[in-house]
């Protein structure tokens, strides 16, 4: 039976039978994977700790006819006990495990398990506010699987410059010309913020006031859940 | 495929949770062939726990009265509340004998990629019993896994308000187990929560 070992990211578990469980995880090189994982649910097993929702591992899987089957598990970076230790952490990282669950549908990526894992360990080390680690992590998530916002141009005819509508609809900024009525106005300083969480500049993102944070986070979030169709159950759980 | 009521009977038994197609059309052929199995009790049974059971006013366990048989009972230490997910946990705690307070069951653990939060839990009614100060302790009990930690915290964050002793449920080695299979998960847990002996 052929056999494969690869590192990856738990996205979610799911109950299986008397006491095993579905896990999915966003991998290094297979892309995102569901196996089966046996007896993890008994207390005496051997890896089931290791395989909780935000674990990193490294895991030796066989391939089964249906469903994978995980045999062994090492933990990489146990971010679970440090993100469920706060409320607010949770709920952001239960975001991400989300979105990434949902943008890797067809196939994953080594940068998409990258960017998921630096997020999570962001988040373990409280180096930033949970819910600015959870925007950038959306904007830059969405931006790798082809959904990014345009910032610096009109969404519609391509005019460089900063804009002052925000439509998420049409994918970005839209210049006067472009924009339908009524559009949602954005203002400079919320441009900005964006244009710093989709590059990774904390230092220029941290700098703006708690009511240019909120409405970044909410245009983001309106962002993410128009372009993952079916939307983020998670999303509105969110502790920000 | 088999005829009418037999694939009818074989489809609807592998609707419940763990029997697949095959375990139903064995347990279907059971009831078929076996004359000593009394097929009008199981039927009666399977309806009366439908019309019966329901959940506990107080507590949310399952019972066939207003409250179960744990909160009516008054030689039960009323200063001690333990806060479990399901009514399942109730019975395993229950066998230790070591808990004599009373429980709440929240009806399952925090889980935003779920979509349960913590509105959709009986976390209302827990603060209601605890407003009018006679529990002194509340032993959170949720399941040791990230849900169960996370609705933990959760927990904790909100009763930190009031004047009330909260503790968590010890995890670290099994009973019986070899410490070299240990994950170090389960280990440092066991660490963290070492006590002195001497």
């Amino acid at each position: 039976m052929p056999v494969y070992r690869d590192e990856g990211v738990v996205l979610r578990t799911q109950k299986l039978g008397e006491a095993d469980r579905i896990v999915t995880l966003l991998t290094r090189s297979h892309g995102k994977i569901r196996a089966v994982a046996k007896g993890v649910r008994r207390t005496a097993s051997k890896f089931g700790a290791r395989l909780e929702p935000f674990m990193v591992a490294d895991v030796q899987i066989y391939e089964g006819r249906s469903l994978d089957i995980i045999s062994q598990a090492e933990s990489l970076g146990s971010y679970g006990a440090n993100i469920v230790d706060d409320y607010p952490r949770y709920t952001a990282a239960s975001v991400m495990v989300e979105t990434a669950d949902k943008v890797t549908e067809s196939e994953g990526s080594p940068q998409q398990y990258l960017l998921l894992v630096g997020a999570l360990r962001s988040l373990s080390r409280n180096e930033h506010a949970p819910s600015l680690t959870l925007d950038s992590y959306l904007l830059r998530a969405l931006s790798m699987a082809g959904w990014a916002p345009s910032i610096d141009f009109c969404a519609k005819c391509g005019t460089e410059g900063i804009h002052g509508s925000f439509v998420v609809q049409l994918g970005g900024m839209l210049c006067e010309k472009c924009a339908p009525v009524g559009a949602a106005r954005i203002d400079a300083a919320t441009v900005d913020l964006l244009d710093a969480l989709l590059r990774g500049d904390w230092d220029r993102a941290e700098a703006h006031t708690a009511v240019t944070l909120s409405r970044g986070s909410g245009i983001i979030s309106a962002y993410a859940q128009y372009h993952l169709e079916r939307g983020l159950r998670s999303m509105e759980h969110v502790a920000r | 495929m088999y005829e009418g009521i037999v694939q009818e009977l074989i489809d609807e038994l592998g609707r419940l949770p763990g029997i697949g197609p095959k375990s139903a059309q064995r347990i279907a052929f059971h009831i078929l062939q076996t004359e000593s199995f009394d097929v009008s009790r199981l039927a009666s049974v399977l309806v009366e726990v439908r019309e019966k059971v329901r959940f506990c006013e107080i507590c949310g366990n399952v019972t066939q009265e207003v409250t179960c048989s744990i909160c009516r009972d008054p030689r039960r230490d009323a200063t001690s509340i333990c806060v479990v997910e399901e009514a399942k946990d109730v019975v395993a705690i229950e066998r230790t004998r070591e808990f004599k307070g009373f429980y709440h069951v929240l009806g399952g653990a925090i889980s935003p990629i779920d979509g349960i939060g913590p509105d959709n839990l009986r976390i209302r009614q827990l603060m209601t019993r605890l407003a009018d100060n006679t529990v002194q302790e509340v032993i959170i009990a949720t399941d040791p896994n990230l849900e169960g930690e996370a609705t933990a915290t959760y927990l904790t964050r909100l009763l930190s308000s009031l004047e009330i002793k909260v503790t968590r449920l010890a995890s670290g080695l099994p009973v019986g187990g070899d410490l070299e299979y240990a994950d170090e998960v389960t280990l440092g847990r066991a660490f963290e929560g070492r006590r002195t002996v001497s």
